[in-house]
Order: structure tokens, then sequence, then C-alpha cells
């Protein structure tokens, strides 16, 4: 298998792996931190918003990507620590949506967007997201050390797949992330629908 | 004999890299070490150990996303002669049609979830069967913005389908999620089937799929009036 036949296995799968929405924090039995680690993993909402922006800072090179980084968990946990405090104001489908099937537009039309464009798209994303998650994590307790397990969640994977895709040659491997965007957008162009139909 | 069991005067064989670089074996390692570390994070990620409750809805979730498309043969034909065409075209459409058909497809079921109707859902469908079919059959190449328009246009139809039909108490988010995946893996397999086309018999037998197509498209039509 080829590497980059492995890494689109490994993405795959790790999509594959991808459960239904909780309305609460998964319980993993290894504690707080882990529950907040796995609850990223099990919210696709999330993993979605996490993957878009890593998928689109990875395209716009290493600048972004590393801005990116850094700007998306600690804007997650801002936004975090804020829904913890204040959770019955945090119940936003349509925006946590709109965010990442916006975000997966950008990657599949590899919008030209500056380091610093990509580095406010993962701190909108990051507070709208930490939001809901604060809101989610808080009545379950030990919300910080839940929120450290989330932020970590979302630090490995942007890094993973931002590393990836910055090194990524041109052609094909590239033209892949962009079907993965255009993926991501169309499900949250559907999921709109969800959200909008009549009596949804 | 070396220690290594090769006859003396043999060399090990070089592995090279994707691009053709030598790849000595501390790299091969280190390779080995970071697909490893992927995949440990990426299991970390997702532990399905001791769940605090039972999850419902998966039954309506990814997987039967991923199974909607594939249950309506004028759908996965449609979706494979996309591919195809994609094949025919070369690059750019090869990735365009694919990119473009699942981001048209979703406008088309937000429509059918708002309730919006389409005049004719089941005869463009059918339609785009013949079309498509058609165009591969024919080795059509017209410009770039003409063959997105058509398949998006199509594109349209699926989508306004598949949002009628989407089930009620599913797991919204990982059924489209699984829908859309299921639409670009057939995308896929279209592509990956025109690859045959570098063959003189496979770009024979590439139009022939086509021509197949298109006729199936027919029946759907007639299908459709009936």
């Amino acid at each position: 298998m080829t590497p980059i036949a492995r890494r689109g296995t490994i993405a795959a799968l790790s999509a594959l792996a991808a459960s239904p929405v909780h309305a609460h924090l998964v319980e993993t039995g290894f504690g707080a931190f882990y529950d907040g680690l796995a609850h990223v993993a099990v919210t696709p909402a999330d993993l979605l918003v996490v993957v878009a922006i890593a998928l689109f800072a990875g395209q716009r090179g290493r600048g972004a990507a590393r801005l990116a980084l850094f700007a998306l968990p600690v804007a997650w946990l801002a936004g975090g620590l804020v829904g913890a405090r204040w959770p019955e104001a945090t119940a936003w489908p349509l925006w946590t949506t709109l965010t990442f099937a916006v975000a997966g537009a950008l990657v599949a039309v590899n919008a030209k967007l500056r380091d610093a464009g990509v580095a406010l798209l993962a701190v909108v994303a990051g507070l709208l997201h930490g939001l809901v998650n604060g809101a989610t994590i808080a009545p379950a307790g030990a919300t910080p050390l839940a929120l450290a397990g989330a932020i970590t969640a979302i630090f490995c994977v942007t890094a993973i797949l931002s590393a990836e895709v910055t090194a990524l040659p041109a052609g094909w491997p590239r033209v892949v992330v962009r079907v993965a965007g255009s993926w991501i957008a169309a499900a949250g162009l559907l999921m709109l629908g969800w959200l909008l139909r009549p009596g949804g | 004999m070396s220690p290594t069991g090769r006859p003396e005067g043999e060399s090990c064989p070089k592995r090279v890299s994707a691009n053709g670089n030598p790849l000595n074996a501390s790299a091969t390692g280190v390779a080995r070490r970071r697909l490893v570390g992927t995949l440990l994070v990426l299991l970390a990620l997702a532990p399905a150990a001791a769940w605090a409750h039972e999850q419902t809805g998966q039954a309506a979730g990814f997987l039967a996303g991923l199974a909607h498309p594939v249950a309506g043969m004028d759908h996965v034909l449609a979706m494979i002669a996309v591919g195809l065409w994609g094949a025919v075209l070369g690059p750019p459409a090869i990735w365009v049609l694919p990119v473009a058909f699942p981001l048209v497809m979703a406008l088309g079921g937000v429509l059918g979830l708002l309730g919006i109707p389409l005049p004719g859902v089941e005869v463009g469908i059918a339609v785009s069967a013949i079309v498509l079919g058609t165009m591969v059959l024919a080795e059509a190449r017209p410009p770039l913005w003409i063959a997105t328009a058509i398949v998006a246009v199509f594109a349209i139809f699926h989508g306004h389908a598949h949002g009628r039909e989407l089930p009620e108490g599913a797991s919204a988010l990982l059924y489209s999620l699984g829908f859309v995946v299921a639409t670009g893996l057939l995308h896929a397999v279209g592509i990956l089937l025109g690859v045959a086309r570098r063959w003189s018999a496979g770009r024979q037998a590439v139009r022939i799929a086509g021509g197949g197509v298109a006729c199936a498209g027919l029946f759907f039509l007639w299908r459709a009036i009936a």
C-alpha cells in the first residue's frame, strides 16, 4: 500500500468511527479527560469542523496551519469555559452546521484565504463549537478536565491532518482533499435542510 | 554469503519512496513509526468501550445513509456514469464533476427536505442516465462549464429525490454524511472503471458501459412515464 493510500485508509476509518451526536458527555470509563477526548470523536459536527479547518489550514500552507493549530483549540477552550458557565444559551445547531459547511466549501474550492483569515475562521468555529461543547459537558461535571480532553483531541487531529495536507504533493492527493471538503460541505447543506424543514 | 543471507556481491534491493527517491532503512522505520503513531492517536480518539448509554438511531445513521443511494439502480448508474464521463473528459473535469455533483445534489436535497416541489423528478433522473450514458458512449468532450452545468442540473433531480426520501428519526448529520460519501464513492467507481480507457479494448468497454447506462436510462424513463 502506498503512503497516500495508507493515509486515505486511515482517514476513511477515522471518519467511519464517528457515532451519532450525544446530547451529553460520553462516559468512557477512563475519567473526565478521556470523556472529553471521546466527545469530539463521537460528535460528528465537532469532528467535521475540526477536520475541515485542519484540511483548509493544510491547503493554505505551513503558516496558516501553524496559526490554526493553536487558534482552534485555544478558541475552543475559551468558548467551552463560557458555555460551561452559561449552558442555557448554547443550543445553536444551525450555526455549528453552518461553520463546518462553510469550512468544507472553502476546502472544496481551495479558497485563497490569507493566514489571518484561516486563523479567524478557526477562532470563530472554535468559539462557537466550544460554547456548545461547554454547555454539553457542564452537566456531567469535571468541566475543565473534560474540556482539556476535548481540546487535546482537537489539537491532535488538527496537527496530524494539517501537517499531512501541507506535505502533500500537487496533483491527485490534493484533489482528494478538495473532494473531502465537498463531501463535508454537502453533508452540511443537507443538515441545514434537515434543520430548516417544516417541523424539523 | 553475507550475514543477511544474500550471496556476496548481491546488494539489498533499494526501497524507493512514492516520488522515486531512494528510501533507506531508517527512513522506512520512521515512516512506519509515524503510521503506527497516527493509528494509535486516531484509535485513542475513538474508544468504543463502556458507553454510558445505549446508542440509538444507528440503523438510520451513517450506514443507512451509505446504503440509501445504492438502493436505487437509477441513481447508481447515473453516479457511475458521472465518474466515467469525468474519466473520458480527463483533467480537470475528472475531479471537477465529482466535486460539483455532491454539492449541487445537496442543494437539491435541501429543496426536497423543505418540501419545495420539483416537477418531473423521476423523469429527470431517467434522462440523466440517458444523457450521461450517451456522453460516455459518444466520448463527448464539451467545454468544462457545459459538462459541469449538465451534471449540476441532473444533480438537483437526484438530490431532490433523496431529500424527499430521507427517513424520520435518523441521525440527520450522519445519515447525510453517509449519503454523500456513498455518492462520492460511486463516482470513484466510475473514475476507476474509466482507467480501462488506457487500453484500446478498455476504451471500447467503457463506451459500451456508457451505452448500457443510456439503455437502462431509457427503461427508467419508460417506467417513470408509464
